[in-house]
């Protein structure tokens, strides 16, 4: 899967538990992502599914397990969120990624402006990155939409993308999409599988998180399908269609069904 | 590369909708037009000018900080209780450290450093304890506004005695024996904070928290700083504008900008700015303070008498802000505002 980086994963995750007290949050799970695979992570509410992002974007740490991140071995201790970003990933949001008054360039550069020695921003260098950035990394061509457009008059599909883009360009290696195409229609769920496409193009990896098995399906290399805290199923997209794994997905809901019982 | 084509008309009206402080410009050009029409005596001679430059000044700093705050999503009615207690610091040092230019610069320290001091702490209630602002900078109004009249007794200082000293002239003297120099000092601090705003860092993160705090956090912008600073400023600004204010009337008295608070926030939404937070126009604010500080003198030049002063600002005020809110979204137009009116509802229901 390695491409031309200097690690196989861009995220790998041994034997790792996590406890709430004494909530078993998530049980000696393996996970690893691809330094160019985009892993299609799938799952009921309380399954595990943001335990597991918030080990790896370092908001909790792993309560036991080996952790590594593009090849180097993580302290869990002295991991945080700000080491974690500094480390290449970006976490895209539904719904708290872009400001809606403010123009798309400040967009692009707040957190990290070019400024020089007295915090003044060099905005004719700032707009040159954002334009290259909406041109080229994103791929927004005639379509309208310039460095000097407000955020609140795109679509819901074009700001994932210009969220997706902005973590492309500040060098982030694994983008973690937390529900990207919830609240979208399908013309706009379109986009944003076409932004997540670019991503793999950009040689990046990506954990694309959703409700919607068709919308992970189209996307995503492989499957990673957790249960109460346990990986119940790691596919890769060869070895099963999407019909087949919908019934997947569907038999095993059943069948805790049964059990339950 | 394509780039869709845009009508020439299309594209200088949008380009004119970027410059916000339009319409408020030309709220102020109207109303100057009619006060010169109805008292062309008091208005086409500079006299009547110059006393704005100099009246005006003042509450200019106030509502350009207070641009600020509210750009921020914020607010802060506690400034009018810095007029007050920084006017006290500056005159009781001065008087009592023998009225020289040395007694003026350690007076001049201690209003900017006592209205530093009065933002920090509404700074720290706002942003530390999370404190609505509107709620901690009334109780700060209060406080210090309290604490100003029990130092002074209730009583007013006389500086008589600065006039003409060299930070008098510095800061409130005459240019050419005719501009008053405070009208510099307000327009270079509109310029610097212009940029502040809109270049700084600083700014940038004012409109991201007030316009989504979330997202200025997960972006990493530091909301508690940045909220203790710009509070601090505007207690800094406001430290300023009482500088201004008591060496203009060179005396003190216990209740001095008191009746500041409303006319220094209409002026900032006469501008333009929002209360909804984001975004905050510093040109608009500039011509919302000379509308507001025009309005008394010229209401009373007019003849019609001072008792419209009032009835004047608020339709003015009105009108500024209906002007903008339709100018600035697409969405609504001087149409609906009869079409969806409760009173017309039923003559149009047959349609």
């Amino acid at each position: 899967m390695a491409l031309n980086t200097e690690y196989e994963f861009a995220v790998k995750i041994e034997k790792c538990c996590k406890y709430y007290g004494h909530i078993h949050a998530l049980k000696e799970i393996d996970f690893e992502v691809g330094s160019n695979e985009v892993v299609g992570l799938i799952g009921d509410n309380g399954a595990g599914k943001s335990s597991l992002i918030k080990i790896i974007t370092g908001v909790y740490p792993p309560t036991s397990g080996n952790f590594y991140i593009k090849g180097k071995k993580i302290d869990p201790r002295s991991f945080s969120v700000k080491q974690a970003q500094n480390m290449g990933i970006a976490t895209v949001y539904q719904d708290r990624s872009l400001a809606e008054k403010q123009d798309l360039w400040r967009n692009f550069f707040i957190g990290r402006q070019i400024t020089n020695a007295f915090g003044f921003i060099n905005v004719k260098k700032e707009k040159a990155i954002a334009k290259e950035i909406l041109l080229n990394t994103i791929g927004f061509r005639g379509v309208g939409i310039t460095v000097d457009s407000k955020v609140s008059t795109l679509s819901g599909g074009e700001r994932q993308g210009i969220a997706i883009g902005r973590a492309m360009y500040f060098d982030s290696d694994l983008i973690i999409l937390d529900e990207p195409t919830v609240a979208l229609s399908l013309k706009e769920i379109k986009k944003v599988i076409n932004f997540v496409e670019k991503i793999k193009e950009n040689n990046k990896a990506s954990i694309f998180i959703s409700h919607n098995i068709a919308d992970v399906y189209s996307v995503s290399d492989r499957f990673v399908v957790l249960d109460r805290g346990e990986v119940v199923g790691n596919i890769p997209k060869s070895d099963i269609s999407l019909k087949d794994l919908n019934t997947f997905l569907l038999d095993y809901a059943h069948r805790l069904k049964d059990e339950d019982k | 590369m394509t780039e869709i084509k845009k009508h020439p008309f299309t594209q200088i009206y949008s380009n004119i909708k970027k410059f916000k402080a339009l319409p408020v410009m030309g709220v102020y050009l109207i109303l100057i037009t009619v006060f010169i029409i109805l008292s062309p005596k008091v208005f086409t001679r500079p006299f009547i000018y110059m006393s704005f430059l100099q009246t005006i000044p003042p509450q200019l700093v106030l509502a350009l900080g207070l641009t600020l705050i509210i750009t921020a999503g914020e607010i802060d009615l506690s400034f009018s209780a810095v007029i007050a207690f920084s006017g006290f610091l500056f005159s009781f040092i001065y008087k009592n450290f023998g009225e020289n230019d040395f007694a003026a610069l350690m007076g001049i320290v201690a209003a900017l450093g006592g209205g530093a001091f009065v933002g920090y702490i509404n700074g720290l209630l706002v942003a530390r304890l999370k404190v609505p602002s509107i709620m901690a900078t009334l109780a700060a109004q209060f406080f210090w506004n309290g604490l100003t009249v029990l130092l002074c007794g209730g009583l007013s200082l006389n500086i008589k005695s600065i006039r003409g000293t060299f930070f008098h002239s510095l800061f409130v003297g005459r240019l050419f024996d005719l501009i008053p120099v405070q009208a510099f000092w307000a327009i270079g601090l509109t310029v610097f904070l212009w940029f502040i705003l809109n270049r700084h860092r600083f700014g940038e993160a004012l409109m991201f928290i007030g316009d989504n705090p979330e997202v200025a956090r997960v972006m990493g912008v530091n909301i508690e700083n940045t909220k203790i600073k710009l509070f601090t400023l505007q207690g800094l600004l406001a430290g300023f504008a009482a500088l201004l204010l008591t060496l203009e009337m060179i005396n003190f008295w216990s209740n001095q900008g008191s009746g500041y608070l409303l006319p220094v926030m209409a002026a900032v939404f006469i501008g333009g700015t929002s209360i909804a937070g984001g975004e905050g126009i510093m040109v608009g604010t500039f011509f919302g303070a000379f509308i507001i500080g025009s309005l008394e003198a010229g209401v009373v030049a007019t003849g019609i008498g001072g008792y419209w002063v009032r009835l004047t600002t608020g339709l003015v005020m009105a009108g500024s802000i209906i002007l903008n809110n339709v100018l600035k979204n697409e969405k609504i137009s001087f149409k609906d505002f009869f079409r969806k009116s409760v009173f017309t509802k039923g003559l149009n229901k047959g349609k």
